[in-house]
């Protein structure tokens, strides 16, 4: 983008006011909170036994969730991308619910489905699997209400490639997979990446669907939303402690992400 | 009309719409577990008295929480003592609280039992899908005390944040026993089975109430506190609903 085209695309400055506004209703609760931080007990706050397991488990449940979510959203972000058949923007409506549900919502759809008086409760009782109760919900909630972040992503990134590159390879006799592997997967990278941040990010807050669906247990089900949310009833100072350790986290992560996407494209 | 207002008061946004005006109402900070007594105890109230009466329901600490926040209310009613002695302990009490009712834990399954549970001592087995409250609230602070004062060992599978997450895991099937109140179980009616446990009436969970500092109107809002404790008909709704009197 050359100076002149970003010159005359510059929006009027009144817009500095709104936008300001804007980033004070973000900013200012998080400040807020901040000030109710007592800084002499953090280090002890945030190294009890159950701050660390609440801590170890949401970063690999969100971990996995974020791999579950590129694993089988990518694909169906490429087939909702080129799809033809009638009925894909309904199928896409559908597919974007988990976006508007409120996520206990989710959490009880999970349970109907996934609980041991579940829908499937027989089939997972005949392969025993038992998922209620254990990490695994944990993730099933997280990549409910995460994969539509990275679909929406991966979509638009999908969309916005050239589809006369693509024929070109085509014509000079690519196989498909190659197409992708090669071509389709590297102009669509920053799309990838904000789209796995986005799940990650999403995963890492989940709390009404893990606390309807999973449980909450110690280093099995209750990751750090629900630990704030237990600590909040007898601790206050531990619940905006372990609040600003989930924001750390989460700013971390992003910057790491976005930093590289950045530098990458 | 009347209700709007002070629906609206309540959530603060307009503090002063009641304010020096005595028979507009009063508003009530109750324990979540109080919610159907204490709004039948309104009406009776409201009946006897003509002052209308707005309640809101929550957690125990989250009402605390709210006024120690500085949300306008006259009367306080906690599920537990620790609770109202933080209220106390921040000077929102007026006066000393009073106890007025006792809860004490039971142990509930699914209907038709299909864990075979029947006392306590069966709940120590790691194959069972017990549910309980975590410790940080009231009523898992009190499951600890009975489990160990039985010597009961219980693995659970889940610790809820409130007692109500408990007995909906035990009424859909997802547990195969839990620990609730008796108010709790007599409320799920035949969704549930419900077993006592020996010693827990002895150490049950005591109900406080209070009138607050901070009340618009101390008159009624005393009353209210009054009518809650030593009005017939406030006893048989509260003992119908499965408290007990207080020792």
């Amino acid at each position: 983008m050359s100076a002149a085209t970003r010159s005359l695309s510059r929006p009027p400055a009144w817009v500095l006011i709104p936008a300001l506004l804007g980033a004070t209703v973000i900013l200012l609760p998080v400040t807020g909170m901040m000030t109710r931080l007592s800084w002499a007990e953090l280090p002890a706050l945030l190294t009890s036994p159950s701050s660390l397991a609440a801590l170890r488990l949401s970063l690999w449940t969100a971990g996995t969730s974020t791999v579950l979510c590129l694993v089988l959203g990518v694909p169906l972000a490429l087939v909702l991308a080129y799809a033809r058949f009638r009925g894909v923007t309904v199928l896409r409506s559908l597919l974007l619910l988990p976006l508007v549900l409120p996520p206990v919502v989710g959490g009880l759809a999970l349970l109907y489905t996934f609980g041991s008086q579940g829908m499937l409760s027989g089939a997972l009782e005949f392969l025993g699997i038992r998922v209620a109760y254990t990490s695994i919900a944990v993730v099933l909630a997280m990549a409910f209400v995460s994969m539509p972040f990275l679909v929406i992503s991966v979509e638009t990134a999908v969309r916005g490639v050239d589809p006369e590159i693509l024929e070109a390879a085509t014509v000079d006799g690519a196989h498909r997979t190659a197409i992708l592997r090669y071509m389709v997967l590297p102009l669509v990278g920053p799309g990838l990446v904000s789209g796995a941040v986005l799940a990650f990010a999403r995963s890492l807050g989940e709390f009404g669907a893990t606390l309807a669906f999973a449980g909450n247990r110690q280093g099995v089900t209750r990751t750090l939303p629900l630990e704030i949310y237990l600590q909040r009833e007898t601790d206050p100072d531990a619940a905006v402690a372990l609040s600003l350790l989930l924001i750390a986290v989460a700013i971390l992560v992003i910057s790491i992400a976005y930093g590289r996407s950045q530098r990458g494209g | 009309m009347k209700r709007t207002i002070a629906l609206a008061a309540a959530g603060g946004l307009a503090l002063t719409a009641c304010a020096d005006n005595d028979d507009e109402g009063i508003t009530v900070f109750a324990a979540a577990s109080l919610h159907e007594v204490f709004e039948e105890i309104g009406e009776r109230y409201t009946e006897e008295t003509g002052v209308e009466v707005e309640f809101t329901f929550a957690g125990s600490s989250g009402l605390v929480e709210q006024l120690e926040n500085g949300a306008p209310a006259d009367v306080l009613a906690t599920a537990d003592e620790a609770n109202m002695d933080a209220a106390a302990g921040s000077g929102l009490v007026s006066g000393d609280p009073e106890l007025f009712a006792e809860n004490y834990l039971v142990i509930v399954t699914p209907a038709g039992n299909p864990g075979q549970v029947s006392g306590l001592e069966d709940l120590d087995d790691e194959d069972l899908q017990v549910v309980i409250c975590a410790e940080q609230v009231p009523c898992g602070a009190a499951t600890q005390r009975i489990s160990a004062a039985a010597g009961v060992q219980i693995s659970p599978v889940s610790e809820e944040t409130s007692v109500t997450d408990v007995l909906g895991r035990v009424r859909n099937g997802e547990a195969d026993a839990g620990l609730v109140y008796a108010t709790d179980a007599l409320q799920a009616g035949d969704e549930v089975e419900t077993f006592e446990i020996d010693g827990a009436q002895e150490d049950p969970n005591l109900y406080p109430i209070a009138l607050l500092e901070s009340a618009d109107a101390p008159g009624p809002g005393q009353e209210f506190v009054d009518f809650v404790i030593g009005d017939e008909q406030a006893r048989q709704i509260l003992e119908d609903a499965g408290f007990t009197e207080p020792r």
